[in-house]
């Protein structure tokens, strides 16, 4: 990613042994000529990309913000290719001054071809900063390539919302998971409304409604299915529904979970308004009478909740949009957390698919 | 740090989630159009609804003296946040967290000013159908924490069946014991303990909460924490800079009210204590009060030996030259505050037992640095020889919070060549080097923390007045020393008055 203050090397025709001397070199460069150069520390994060499609991968990680991987390594896959071509850059935010310390963080972009898939795991073993954790990010399919390189990754990032065909995205997102820790964007964008889900029913006179919930609408952008079917798994495996699968009606997913108490309607309709992608709404209803909507609005998500003797209250819950740059800042960021949550989830979401 | 929830029987919804929910709550905030709330206090809940981070529900009272419309003060407060935001406000963020503002105007002993909030407070619990939790923040000169109380205890705010009222006290609290313990006297008369959140906003700080992380989730340190390893521990927090447009408060309260009896007191706890069972408010505050309980109250004798002040004089500072204390705006030409204050002071325990800490700080020093020095006792026998270089030096262990936080370990190491020559190397860690996420401000975690009912990061009554005992005695004697107090040149290390409290061959690192 360009910086502020940037150092370059690029080789053909090279090996991943030279790319490695080449990054400990530029480091030593850097701190030999400004000694508040320093390493950033946090995390490898390995990109396999389509070598034609590379420049949109870097524009997304550029947009990040501040939650750039200490050493990126992409490897942009050009199928003719037989040799491997590399740039490396060390790039800092800022100049340093005095007394304060200049992060560096390092880019390495490797062209690989087909032939080199099967093996990239000793290509990328090299170039990772060893003890740091390695996040895997996949965004162009190339499934082979990730299991050749799981074993030298911790957590793998990807978008459930990114496949088109939902059953194989849940079901790869579930084969990945037993393997690893899963960040899946599909899943953070849902954040926001576990959270005011969580807090609605958190003050103890409330808890108990938890228990009769009885229906759960979820509105999503058209291409987002994956996050509301994993918000209902969500809610279906921290509140023991057993549910089962879903069927289309109406443009949308219909089915039935069963609780302790009663049966929940459940049902996930696309909101073909909805420009970015991610969740657009959810309402709640509870045998007790209780109404629960949540919507995308200005400033935040608006609320709409009815009480048992029928009393609207409207409000916003503040929050800003993080936006698609922002889901994916959070995804890497996520990468040094654990969310025990999110397979559970996910394992109900797969059974809810048609 | 973001702790991620733990399970819990109680609402199965909140395992995993990094932000547990808050009750709904009505923050007021008195004092709304000061100093504080401009910079720090609206900024920061505006980053909180950015975030977030704000309870579900979330309303905002500014009660001040300026005679304010709501609508003025809705502007005041856009416009202090967009000048004092750490992060460009989006504009239906802020909009929304303004649009339902209430301002009461009013002097604080006025109680048609607490009929008025009364009432303001009762709109909000009425149109969301529930009782909301009340938040009181008190960001008023300390003259008013007691007016404030009592008119919250006369009109019956400070208690409510259905939901929590908590009080967030700024400091300082109290300029002396006596009036320490009037106020925790006056305060406590009316709320409970559990309810008042005194700030130091030092507590809030990633990096002091960090000293507790590296203490207490690291075995390698624990070994050596104690006295028969540890040589002496010094504390300094020296600021470049003079006291700028604060003469009004800083000439009445000095160097050792100002960041002694506070902060500095709290980062000594910080070292000295020993481990909490549990990272809950009381039992860290238990171990922090006995920290401050084994560390004796000097006598008017002891001063002298213990404590150092002086003032600035004129200097080159940042190559500039710049102008003395005395010559500073709104300073008295004959004041006796100490822009510099140093102390040694013993934690009579088992673990500390014949340590000397020592507690420095300063206006216009030579730069700008908060650390903590933790110097190991030297080798008991010296096999290399020490010719030729600077020698073995014993291991020194620096927590540095500002400007850069990280930790730094000094180790003797041989210098390459055919001789076993020893110069001391440095093992460097920054935090800014190992973490994505940004710290955030210290105002943002207490807020919350204080809305949540989470008191580990607020001071206790029995911490404060600890605190209180051990500085007291020293503020006395100072003030009833006639002046002139001793001096030291701006941008200097400090006044050699310091030197005289140094024991054991102990030296005063460079600042």
């Amino acid at each position: 990613m360009p910086g502020v203050s940037d150092s370059r090397w690029a080789a053909q025709d090279t090996t991943p042994a030279e790319i490695e001397s080449a990054l400990r070199h530029m480091l030593v460069e850097r701190h030999a000529e400004n000694e508040s150069f320093s390493p950033a520390r946090v995390l490898n994060m390995v990109c396999v990309v389509d070598k034609a499609w590379s420049g949109e991968v870097a524009n997304r990680l550029r947009n990040v913000g501040r939650y750039h991987a200490s050493r990126t390594v992409v490897l942009a896959v050009d199928p003719k290719r037989d040799k491997l071509d590399a740039v490396a850059t060390t790039a800092s935010d800022v100049h340093p001054k005095a007394g304060e310390f200049a992060l560096l963080r390092e880019t390495v972009i490797v062209d690989v071809g087909e032939k080199h898939l099967q093996a990239l795991d000793t290509i990328v073993d090299p170039l990772v900063v060893t003890d740091l954790p390695t996040v895997l990010w996949s965004p162009h399919g190339h499934p082979e390539a990730l299991d050749v390189l799981l074993p030298l990754a911790q957590v793998v990032l990807l978008d459930s919302v990114d496949e088109p065909d939902l059953h194989e995205a849940l079901e790869r997102a579930e084969e990945l998971a037993r393997k690893a820790y899963v960040v899946d964007l599909a899943w953070l964008r849902s954040t926001p409304w576990r959270e005011r889900v969580a807090a609605t029913f958190d003050p103890s006179h409330l808890r108990p409604d938890l228990r009769t919930i009885s229906s759960v609408t979820i509105r999503h952008h058209p291409d987002s299915t994956a996050a509301a079917l994993l918000l209902i798994g969500w809610l279906a495996s921290r509140l023991d529904w057993q549910p089962s699968k879903l069927i289309a009606r109406n443009g949308g997913l219909v089915g039935k979970a069963h609780a302790r108490r009663q049966d929940v309607e459940l049902r996930v309709d696309p909101e073909p308004s909805q420009s970015v992608r991610g969740l657009a709404g959810l309402t709640l209803e509870t045998a007790s009478g209780r109404h629960l909507e949540l919507d995308r609005g200005a400033g935040g998500l608006r609320a709409k909740y009815r009480n048992r003797k029928g009393d609207l209250r409207e409000w916003t819950v503040l929050g800003a949009s993080r936006g698609e740059a922002g889901i994916l800042g959070e995804g890497i960021r996520q990468a040094l957390l654990r969310d025990p949550t999110y397979s559970p989830a996910l394992l109900v979401a797969n059974q809810l698919v048609p | 740090m973001t702790a991620v929830a733990t399970a819990t029987a109680d609402n199965p919804l909140i395992e995993g989630l990094e932000r547990l929910p808050i009750h709904p709550t009505t923050l007021v905030i008195f004092g709304a159009t000061g100093d504080l709330a401009r910079r720090k206090l609206l900024p920061a809940l505006y980053n909180l609804a950015h975030e977030g981070a704000l309870p579900e529900r979330f309303h905002l009272v500014g009660v001040s003296r300026a005679d304010h419309s709501h609508e003025d003060f809705r502007a005041e407060a856009e416009e202090a946040i967009k000048q004092f935001s750490r992060r460009e406000p989006e504009s239906a963020v802020l909009e929304k967290l303004l649009e339902e503002v209430r301002y009461v105007p009013g002097t604080f002993d006025d109680p048609s000013v607490f009929e008025t909030l009364e009432g303001a407070l009762d709109e909000f619990d009425k149109a969301a159908g529930l009782r909301l939790n009340r938040c009181f923040y008190l960001s008023t000169a300390p003259a008013f924490f007691p007016v404030i109380v009592k008119q919250l205890g006369d009109r019956a705010l400070h208690r409510l069946d259905d939901a929590e009222v908590r009080i967030v006290i700024e400091k300082p609290f109290g300029t002396t014991l006596a009036e320490a313990e009037q106020l925790n006297r006056e305060v406590l008369s009316v709320f409970d303990e559990h309810q008042v959140f005194r700030i130091d906003h030092y507590l809030g700080k990633e990096t002091v909460q960090n000293m507790m992380a590296f203490r207490f989730a690291n075995g390698l340190f624990e070994p050596v924490w104690n006295r028969n390893y540890i040589d002496s521990v010094q504390i300094t927090a020296a600021e470049d800079l003079g006291i700028g447009s604060r003469a009004g408060y800083y000439d009445s309260a000095g160097a050792l009210r100002d960041l002694i009896q506070n902060h500095m007191l709290q980062l000594l706890c910080h070292v000295a204590m020993e481990p909490p069972v549990h990272f809950e408010a009381d039992e860290v505050r238990n171990e922090k009060v006995k920290v401050l309980q084994a560390i004796h109250a000097p006598t008017p004798a002891d001063v002298p030996n213990i404590a150092a002040r002086a003032q600035y004089t004129d200097g080159e500072s940042g190559g500039e030259h710049v102008s003395g204390y005395l010559q500073e705006e709104g300073v008295a030409p004959d004041s006796n505050t100490e822009t510099y204050a140093a102390l040694r002071l013993e934690v009579d325990n088992w673990r500390w037992a014949g340590v000397p800490f020592y507690l420095r700080t300063g206006k216009r020093l030579a730069r700008k640095v908060t650390e903590v020095a933790i110097t190991l006792k030297p080798v008991p026998h010296l096999a290399f020889s020490q010719e030729g270089s600077l020698g073995v030096k014993p291991n020194q262990l620096i927590l540095t919070m500002q400007p850069n936080e990280g930790v730094s370990l000094s180790l003797g190491a041989k210098i390459p060549g055919t001789r076993m020559r020893i110069r001391p190397v440095y093992m460097e860690f920054l935090y800014g080097t190992s973490f994505l996420s940004q710290s955030p401000e210290a105002y943002e975690r207490l807020i919350t923390d204080a809305m949540r009912g989470d008191a580990t990061l607020f001071t206790r009554n029995d911490e404060v007045e600890a605190q209180w005992r051990i500085c007291d005695p020293i503020v006395q004697v100072w003030e009833s020393t006639p002046g002139p107090i001793p001096q030291y040149e701006a941008g200097s290390m400090g006044p050699a008055e310091a030197d005289q409290l140094l024991i054991n061959g102990n030296h005063w690192r460079a600042i």
